[in-house]
């Protein structure tokens, strides 16, 4: 039992389960399930949802256009990157504009991206961009100029310039700050997905997860509000404790370059 | 006499630094005959090192001429191998093994099973078939400096550019490479130009020796070495002195 109590997983359930306990107790003495569920409906809730298929289909389109953002996204960032590392006026144009978006909140520019492109897909991709453009081209620049030297001219020594020269040292060289742009990157776009999903609703046919959790509570399905946010918790959890320590033990930890930051 | 496979012929290297122009090096002239080992040696601060690099391409010279097989040299390319003292010339992402086969697909264009069989081939002089396999970090210095050279012998340049590349090692792990080297260059001949601040090291190494002196660097003398291959013997330990002296006039 204390060898048990030793790991810190265990300890963790043990917190994630008293805090379950309290949950249910103090919502079946004191509150009204339609503002404050019991954690056992919200768990009921959850399970039906994702056994009739609801939220797994919510969720989807949420990550389907999360992750066209962040492919546009990131396809930018590297064309501002390359341009950055190659000119100095390059260089001061990403510095410029970094500073000045970065601090701004995607959020922020919705009323913007709803003038522009109108409730729909577009709006929320523009958002997405806009919110993982800026800290993984940050990141990437970081990464290219950190690069050492020795490495650059191994690369010249090979008879490699220009755009070989980058895809074949300075990208993998830079790799462990592009990872980490992405990690980052990830965590601001998920965040402004479910955000934005709230305002832009439903394209088509299909929602996303913060339209889910914005729908429900219209119609007053307090324990399916509950159950969306949880999925927008696991999803978060799933992907940066398992796909991005995945990713981290097959790259970064593999080549013994973890040592970025 | 062997034929002049490089030649440099009044190099001057400057660049710019905060405090203005800084000149490295300072007119020198010298010529490498092919198949020969030739050593620069001086202390920190005679442009060794940079005059290597204008050698390899990094650098151009702002007065004068380096030539390899007669032609001009104007930029970096696998004809001229660099082997540097940094542990981190190996790309850590790739194998040992991968590293070696990665230049011979980009610079010799070779298909994946023919550079393997090289890359393999080469591993092997360097005594690193067994780690074939590992990635860079887990190798010692000395083994990180084997690849190197396995990598560099592979390209199968004109020449060699060592650049202080012992110079990180502890010293029994020195010895020892400068005893492989030497293997390595009965079993292949290549030219040479290693560059280095230790006068044994430049004894065992050098057919001739080329003694820089700071501050910008000149040429000091160009010696004749009788005594390469040899460490402690009377014939190295003369070299030594007369050496020793040359550099402290």
């Amino acid at each position: 039992m204390t060898g048990l109590w030793r790991r810190p997983a265990v300890r963790k359930a043990v917190i994630v389960l008293a805090l379950l306990v309290v949950w249910e107790a103090v919502t079946r003495w004191a509150a009204s399930p339609l503002l404050f569920p019991t954690a056992s409906s919200v768990l009921a809730a959850f399970g039906r949802s994702i056994a009739n298929g609801e939220v797994p289909g919510y969720a989807a389109q949420s990550l389907k256009v999360l992750l066209t953002g962040m492919v546009i996204g990131g396809a930018l960032a590297l064309v501002l990157t390359t341009v950055a590392v190659t000119t100095r006026i390059g260089a001061e144009f990403l510095e410029t504009v970094t500073a000045m978006f970065n601090p701004l909140p995607a959020i922020a520019l919705m009323p913007l991206a709803l003038l522009w492109f109108g409730l729909g897909v577009k709006s929320l991709i523009f958002v997405i961009i806009h919110s993982v453009l800026w800290p993984m081209s940050l990141n990437t620049y970081t990464g290219f100029v950190t690069v050492p030297q020795t490495l650059r001219r191994v690369g010249q020594n090979f008879g490699l310039t220009g755009w070989r020269l980058v895809a074949g040292i300075l990208l993998p060289a830079a790799f462990p700050y592009i990872l980490s742009g992405i990690k980052i990157g990830w965590a601001f776009a998920w965040r402004t997905i479910i955000a934005a999903e709230m305002v832009f609703g439903v394209a088509g046919s299909q929602g996303g997860l913060g339209w889910f959790i914005y729908q429900n509570r219209f119609e007053m399905n307090t324990d399916l509000v509950f159950a969306g946010l949880l999925t927008v918790i696991l999803i978060g959890l799933l992907v940066e404790n398992l796909f991005f320590k995945w990713l981290e033990k097959k790259t970064v930890l593999r080549w013994g370059m973890s040592a970025a930051h | 006499m062997m034929a002049d496979l490089l030649r440099v012929r009044g190099v001057t290297i400057s660049y710019p630094t905060e405090n203005g122009l800084f000149t490295a090096v300072e007119d020198v002239t010298f010529s490498v005959g092919r198949g020969e080992r030739f050593v620069l040696l001086g202390p920190s601060g005679c442009g060794k090192s940079t005059l290597l690099k204008s050698v390899a391409g990094f650098m151009p010279p702002a007065r004068g001429t380096v030539e390899l097989d007669g032609r001009s040299v104007t930029r970096p390319g696998p004809d001229r191998v660099v082997v540097f003292q940094e542990f981190d010339q190996l790309l850590p992402w790739k194998t040992v093994l991968g590293n070696v086969v990665y230049p011979l697909r980009v610079a010799r264009r070779m298909d994946e099973g023919a550079a393997r069989r090289e890359a393999g081939r080469f591993l092997g002089m360097v005594g690193l078939d067994r780690f074939a396999d590992s990635y860079p970090h887990q190798l010692s210095g000395g083994m990180k400096q084997r690849a190197a050279i396995a990598r560099s012998l592979a390209l199968d340049p004109a020449m060699l550019l060592m650049d202080e590349p012992f110079a990180s090692l502890d010293a029994l792990t020195r010895r020892k490479m400068q005893e492989e080297l030497l293997i390595i260059w009965e079993a292949t001949r290549k030219t040479i130009l290693f560059v280095t601040h230790s006068i044994q090291e430049a004894v065992i190494l050098g057919d001739r020796v080329l003694i820089l002196s700071p501050g910008p660097g000149r040429v000091r003398r160009l010696v004749a070495n009788p005594a390469v291959g040899q460490r402690d013997t009377e014939a190295a330990l003369t070299m030594q002195r007369e050496i020793q002296e040359i550099l402290g006039e």
